[in-house]
């Protein structure tokens, strides 16, 4: 094994370091929901209790009050599969975006391929999505939802992957910038607070009329997976273009976020 | 054979000045992006222009004063920190100690703090399981291994990260001042446990102000002054090498305080009241300094503080301690010199801190004087007053033979 250590000059996505690594995704993943709900007398609970009270919340709010139209499916259970897939993104994007920072301890004193770091950020948004799929079953069930298998075995996995490639995407992003602009830090959560409205979780996609909004969203690779993640239930047929294109768009993401990271990471020691 | 470590004019640079401190903000990158680079760019170099090759099997040390570049050298052995230029062959897996227990994680417990250690360390899965038990019983802590972390003394976790460290199978082990901490048998064991990893063939850097580790472990060392490489030779010429920087960089030292009174000038005389800083075992010899007021002081205290080269502190010598009173009005200048009747240091090298006080610091120079101290006549053994002993006691003996 013979490798040399100079300035970086050419650019490589160091796949294979990455995959000699791949335990430390597991570990990293794995110590932060430790850490996370450690010491919460709920534990874990939490995972399936926030987006169950944010629901409620919504129900509420959008269906109660202000009637809007869920597609035809009970409101609660319309808002429940938006929200699931945006807390994915939501707490992905914020736990990546901070990783870099969070860790500053061990990236000044060990080396590794950084990239775990932000990714196993938003595995770890991942795993409370796992404990989330419970919660929905439950609600599923109670509003007495048909649910076509098929439909059930490719459309979530295909939502949950373009959700994760977006989130890398700009997790990474972001997470290498706030190394250098701590000002991500603090734009963040109301960036998150804006996007959670500018994304088809509350509302269906058919609510708008103009064409721009409607080019936009198809664009959004959180719409489309939200959209895949409903179709499941709903019986509606899935706008495959707008896929194709939210699909892209995600994996376009994941590139301009990878490659800034990449080009950055050498000299974060320095500079976090 | 091929260099397990080829390191070829490795040269680091940082940036200094205002732009270094804190971080960037958005706001400044975005507001004048236009904004020409100052002519002059303040820069200064960690590392100039090092070579030198490590065999495999080899244990080196680092040795130089802080500020040398060596943990600067060691970041980028390491791939923490990239060289500005030059380059590294490595051909083994390196593993590196620069601080041990980096990841734990206060929450977790002992055992899991085991797995996560071990595996940003780069071990993998199975061969912590395969070391889990060797780890705990080396660490000593198998009572808390459910514990969280936060519940450890700072010796337990000290304990438990050299432990996991102590079974990494890099090719190239790099340690950084792991001794810096833990109790004296603990210590022992470190050492131990390091001894055995060098014998076993595998390539030790050691970095450590401790020399005397340095030379029970290392055949050879290198020595780091000011960014660049001053020699590479066996550990004990090294050594020589180091005390001699040491004592010629006297007028370079750390100094504060109000200067109400200051320290104009200060020497160190031996016993035939010559200017040296070498002085003989058991013999008398005295610290000149002189002083000057620039406003009335009364009851003046003087102190002397007298270290080894690790920095601990060894004596302290005070005015009050002796009744001497010193009074002074602005513009007096005052000599004084304070007459020590042994040396009773042992063989080595020392450092000197001097003080001006009253309530307030008028003035410190810290370790502004080096001394070394030689075998002399008081003592008659062949090989030397031993090394590891730290004072000599000058003492009469009288034997009186019982007839019978």
């Amino acid at each position: 094994m013979e490798y040399v250590i100079q300035a970086q000059n050419k650019f490589s996505l160091g796949l294979k370091e990455l995959w000699s690594y791949r335990e430390l995704f597991y570990f990293f993943t794995w110590r932060d929901v430790k850490v996370k709900y450690k010491q919460a007398a709920l534990g874990i609970m939490w995972a399936i209790l926030q987006p169950l009270v944010m629901m409620g919340m919504f129900t509420v709010i959008f269906s109660k009050a202000l009637n809007v139209s869920s597609d035809g499916i009970p409101y609660p259970v319309f808002a429940l599969s938006g929200l699931i897939i945006w807390n994915i993104f939501s707490n992905g994007l914020l736990n990546s975006a901070n990783s870099m920072v969070a860790n500053a301890n061990i990236i000044k004193k060990i080396y590794f391929p950084r990239l775990i770091i932000p990714m196993s950020a938003v595995l770890t948004a991942l795993v409370d999505f796992f404990f989330a799929l419970i919660i929905y079953t439950i609600v599923l069930i109670y509003y007495r939802q048909e649910i076509n298998i098929i439909k059930l075995c490719l459309y979530l996995p295909l939502s949950i992957l373009i959700t994760i490639v977006t989130t890398f995407g700009l997790g990474t992003f972001l997470a290498a910038l706030n190394v250098k602009y701590r000002d991500f830090q603090y734009m963040l959560p109301f960036m998150i607070q804006f996007l959670l409205f500018a994304n088809p979780v509350l509302y269906s996609t058919k609510s708008f009329s103009n064409p721009w909004i409607n080019a936009i969203m198809r664009a959004n690779p959180i719409a489309s997976a939200i959209q895949l993640c409903r179709s499941v239930f709903t019986g509606q047929v899935v706008d495959w273009s707008a896929v194709g294109t939210g699909s892209a768009v995600a994996v376009l993401l994941l590139l301009i976020g990878v490659y800034t990271f990449r080009k950055t990471e050498s000299y974060f020691a320095d500079l976090v | 054979m091929k260099p397990i470590l080829e390191v070829q004019h490795i040269t680091k640079q940082f940036k200094i000045g205002a732009k270094q401190e804190g971080y960037l903000s958005l706001r400044d990158a975005l507001s004048n992006p236009f904004r020409k680079k100052p002519e002059t760019e303040n820069t200064f170099l960690a590392l100039d222009n090092v070579s030198f090759n490590v065999y495999p099997g080899e244990s080196i040390g680092i040795i130089g004063r802080n500020g040398a570049g060596k943990s600067t050298l060691l970041k980028i052995l390491s791939k923490i920190t990239p060289p500005t230029s030059g380059k590294i062959i490595s051909r083994g897996r390196v593993a590196s100690l620069l601080e041990v227990g980096t990841g734990f994680h206060p929450e977790l417990s002992g055992r899991e703090n085991i797995y996560m250690n071990g595996s940003i360390l780069g071990m993998k899965k199975h061969e912590i399981n395969k070391h889990f038990d060797e780890i705990v019983d080396f660490s000593g802590v198998e009572k808390f291994l459910d514990t969280p972390l936060k519940r450890y003394s700072s010796g337990m976790q000290l304990r438990l990260a050299f432990a996991v460290a102590a079974y990494l199978e890099p090719e190239i082990l790099i340690i950084d001042e792991v001794l810096a901490v833990g109790d004296a048998e603990f210590q022992k064991k470190c050492l131990g446990k390091m001894d055995e990893v060098s014998k076993s063939g595998r390539t030790v850097l050691f970095v450590s102000h401790n020399l005397g580790a340095v030379q029970q472990l290392c055949s050879n060392a290198i020595l780091l002054n000011k960014g660049s490489l001053i020699a590479a030779n066996k550990t004990p010429l090294i050594i020589e090498e180091y005390l001699n920087v040491s004592q010629k960089e006297n007028g370079d030292f750390y100094s504060y305080g109000s200067k109400k009174v200051e320290i104009i000038n200060f020497e160190l005389l031996n016993h035939l009241k010559k200017i040296s800083h070498d002085l003989f075992l058991g013999y008398p010899c005295s610290i000149f300094l002189k002083i000057k007021f620039r406003s009335n002081v009364s009851g003046l205290e003087i102190g002397v503080n007298i270290k080894d080269i690790y920095g601990d502190l060894l004596s302290h010598i005070t005015s009050i301690d002796q009744n001497v009173v010193i009074n002074g009005e602005n513009g007096d200048e005052a000599e004084v010199e304070i007459k020590l009747n042994s040396v009773n240091f042992t063989p080595g090298a020392y450092k000197i801190d001097l003080f001006l006080l009253k309530n307030e610091m008028f003035h410190a120079n810290l370790e502004c004087l080096n001394f070394t101290v030689l075998d002399s006549d008081k003592t008659r053994r062949p090989s030397g007053f031993p090394t590891h002993v730290k004072f000599f006691t000058d003492c009469n003996w009288e034997i009186k033979n019982l007839v019978t």
